[in-house]
């Protein structure tokens, strides 16, 4: 398999493709050359002849493209934190919707929603600050509530994961029932359905989680040094404590920005890092990377299933992902139980 | 330049370290030269591995100094500390998909910039780590598909990697044959040697010590019983009060060295075992070679 040692051209090339394929892919169909002379025509400089229906300017821009790139930012965020959370916690089956971290952020931007925090502009870009919040709190609970001694079980992890995020969920859908002219709204928004429209979630989200992912790929080489438990990681010249930290930000930030406007989307952040991982290896300085364009590329192809599946209807993406997703993480449990791995399932 | 003064690179005073209000180590005393291994011994429980945590920075100590070449060991940073000092803990729950290449240049990491950039001449000391410690044709295969021995290794070529004066190993032979034992303990002996290591051993196996060990220090119960060349203190008398068993000892034919052998019986005057029991047990699942051979 040739094509396999360019990883980042090839993921990048696929990006693309995908990123393109979103655009056109619609109620009307916008062809990709067309697509690329619009983006084109709005540089300055290059006086290109508009010879497209007016209405594809409306489609494309006020719609197709803030909604790409949202879902383009979204499956970034997840499968960067997702390869994080593994590496950070040592677990192969670490995935922020897994673990709870996206329920928690979730119950975090309801919540700000809520109290009618977001009435102004301000407002609303602060919602992935209550939504980090509530993601911080619960990746605490979660890793106290799952460490056993030095290590982290896979069984205790998705217990607590799967107790804080039902607790989560439950106030969720209270505060939901509770503002009645928004249920609607607000559960479509829980399943993942990137309901959000527009540019102001690109806008609002695209600060936290290019910041927080940045930080992922600095960091990631440290990942590899934790692979082997935080004493050796120590005694190799890291400094533990201050690592986690400042991954657990990043990692909880990145999630909680995504969650905001795309709602809880589960197993991207699972699959994605597995895959890099047996095509690419172990190597965390360039699975953090791969992850994350990985992670772009396949939420928006689950995007594109979730619009055309029950066309013109469009599905919220999270069924799309839980769908191919659940048996996926099936096979990693029988995988990881029947190998002797780096894996401790134990 | 050859450093011919006979300073001790690593100090260690009055250390004592609890766990919680129980004291582990208790006033320990110890020194290791340039080119010196000096192996620590002693029953399970005693405080070998507290030690080498202490020493390598991983449990803040409650009373006494530990010194690197003069230099106060608990005031540096990890990554000062990781390049005086590089500990090579045993190969267990290693993960197990880095190749070993990718393993021994984690040795490299206290060198490192804040984005790990790796220079040529990290890649050129992984090259000489390897090449020292027989594993070059290891380079490109997986940890997890090596066997014990071998993973011991690449566990010494990584802490060589580090390039530190100090070297602490933490019972590195405990799980290998004996084959293994022999192999590994003959690279640590010549790294000692050619780069002038100073090197603390934490060991079971009392025979392998007294071959391989410029000095051994006897600890029990979180203090230091002896210490001093290999046949002062591997005497009948200390390893009789230390093990609760009778042993005797012989000189090895060819070194003169002391050799080690457990009669099977308990000396009359200890008796933490019934005495219907004619082998003694240890307290862990820990095997050592000073232990009787069970009957087959």
């Amino acid at each position: 398999m040739r094509f396999t040692r360019q990883p980042y051209y090839l993921n990048i090339i696929l990006l693309c493709l995908a990123f393109i394929l979103s655009v056109a892919v619609g109620s009307v169909f916008i062809p990709p050359v067309t697509f690329l002379r619009m983006l084109a025509a709005q540089l300055p400089g290059l006086a290109l002849q508009p010879d497209w229906p007016e209405t594809f300017s409306a489609i494309v821009f006020k719609i197709r493209l803030p909604h790409t790139v949202l879902i383009t930012l979204t499956g970034a965020a997840l499968a960067g934190s997702g390869a994080a959370y593994q590496g950070l916690f040592r677990n192969p089956l670490a995935d922020p919707y897994l673990i709870g971290v996206a329920s928690g952020a979730g119950l975090g931007a309801v919540l700000s929603m809520a109290i009618h925090w977001p009435e102004t502009i301000l407002g609303f870009y602060l919602i992935p600050l209550a939504a980090f919040i509530g993601a911080l709190l619960t990746v605490l609970v979660v890793y106290n509530l799952a460490r056993v001694g030095q290590s982290l079980p896979t069984a205790t992890l998705i217990l607590a994961g799967v107790a804080v995020s039902s607790f989560a969920t439950s106030l969720t859908s209270f505060l939901m029932l509770n503002s009645r002219d928004e249920v609607h709204r607000a559960l479509a928004w829980l399943l993942g359905g990137g309901t959000m429209s527009g540019w102001q979630p690109v806008v609002a989200s695209l600060p936290y989680i290019v910041a927080g992912l940045m930080v992922l790929v600095i960091f990631a080489h440290t990942l590899n040094l934790l692979q082997f438990g935080e004493e050796q990681a120590q005694q190799l010249g890291l400094h533990v404590e201050r690592t986690k930290a400042v991954l657990i930000v990043a990692t909880s930030l990145t999630t909680a920005a995504a969650v905001s406007f795309s709602g809880l989307i589960g197993f991207v952040g699972l699959v994605v890092p597995h895959l890099v991982r047996i095509i690419w290896g172990p190597d965390y300085k360039h699975l953090v990377p791969l992850s994350i364009l990985g992670g772009s590329s396949l939420l928006l192809l689950a995007d594109l299933l979730a619009r055309a599946l029950l066309a013109p209807q469009s599905l919220p993406v999270g069924i799309v992902t839980a769908l191919a997703g659940a048996p996926f993480f099936l096979w990693i449990l029988m995988r990881a139980k029947s190998q002797v791995s780096w894996y401790s399932l134990d | 330049m050859l450093d011919i003064s006979k300073k001790p690179i690593l100090e260690v005073e009055a250390l004592t370290v609890n766990y919680g209000s129980r004291a582990v180590l208790r006033g320990i005393d110890i020194s290791v030269e340039k080119g010196e291994i000096l192996a620590v011994v002693g029953p399970n429980g005693a405080g070998k591995t507290t030690l080498i945590r202490a020493i390598s920075g991983i449990i803040p100590p409650n009373a006494g100094e530990i010194r690197v070449a003069g230099e106060d060991l608990t005031q540096l940073s990890p990554a000062q500390r990781a390049r005086h000092i590089a500990v090579v803990p045993q190969a267990r729950n290693l993960p197990g998909g880095y190749t070993v290449q990718q393993t021994v240049l984690m040795g490299r990491n206290p060198y490192l910039g804040w984005l790990g950039r790796i220079q040529p001449a990290d890649r050129a000391l992984v090259q000489q780590a390897l090449t020292h410690t027989h594993t070059l044709d290891l380079s490109d295969r997986r940890v997890g598909e090596l066997s014990g021995g071998e993973q011991q290794r690449v566990l010494l070529a990584r802490a060589l990697a580090q390039a530190t004066p100090i070297l602490l190993l933490d019972e590195p032979t405990a799980h290998l044959d004996l084959q293994h034992q022999s192999v590994l303990l003959n690279l640590v002996s010549a790294s000692t040697r050619e780069l002038g290591l100073a090197v603390l051993l934490a060991a079971h196996d009392l025979n392998m010590v007294a071959l391989y060990a410029d000095r051994v220090a006897l600890l029990v119960d979180g203090c230091i019983r002896a210490l001093g060349a290999p046949e002062e203190v591997l005497t009948r008398a200390n390893i009789e009060a230390a093990y609760h068993i009778s042993v005797r000892i012989i000189r090895h034919p060819d070194y003169g060295t002391p050799l080690i052998l457990p009669d099977g019986h308990q000396p009359a005057h200890t008796s933490i075992n019934p005495p219907d029991k004619a082998l003694p047990e240890k307290r862990h699942e820990s095997r050592s070679f000073t232990q009787p051979p069970t009957k087959s």
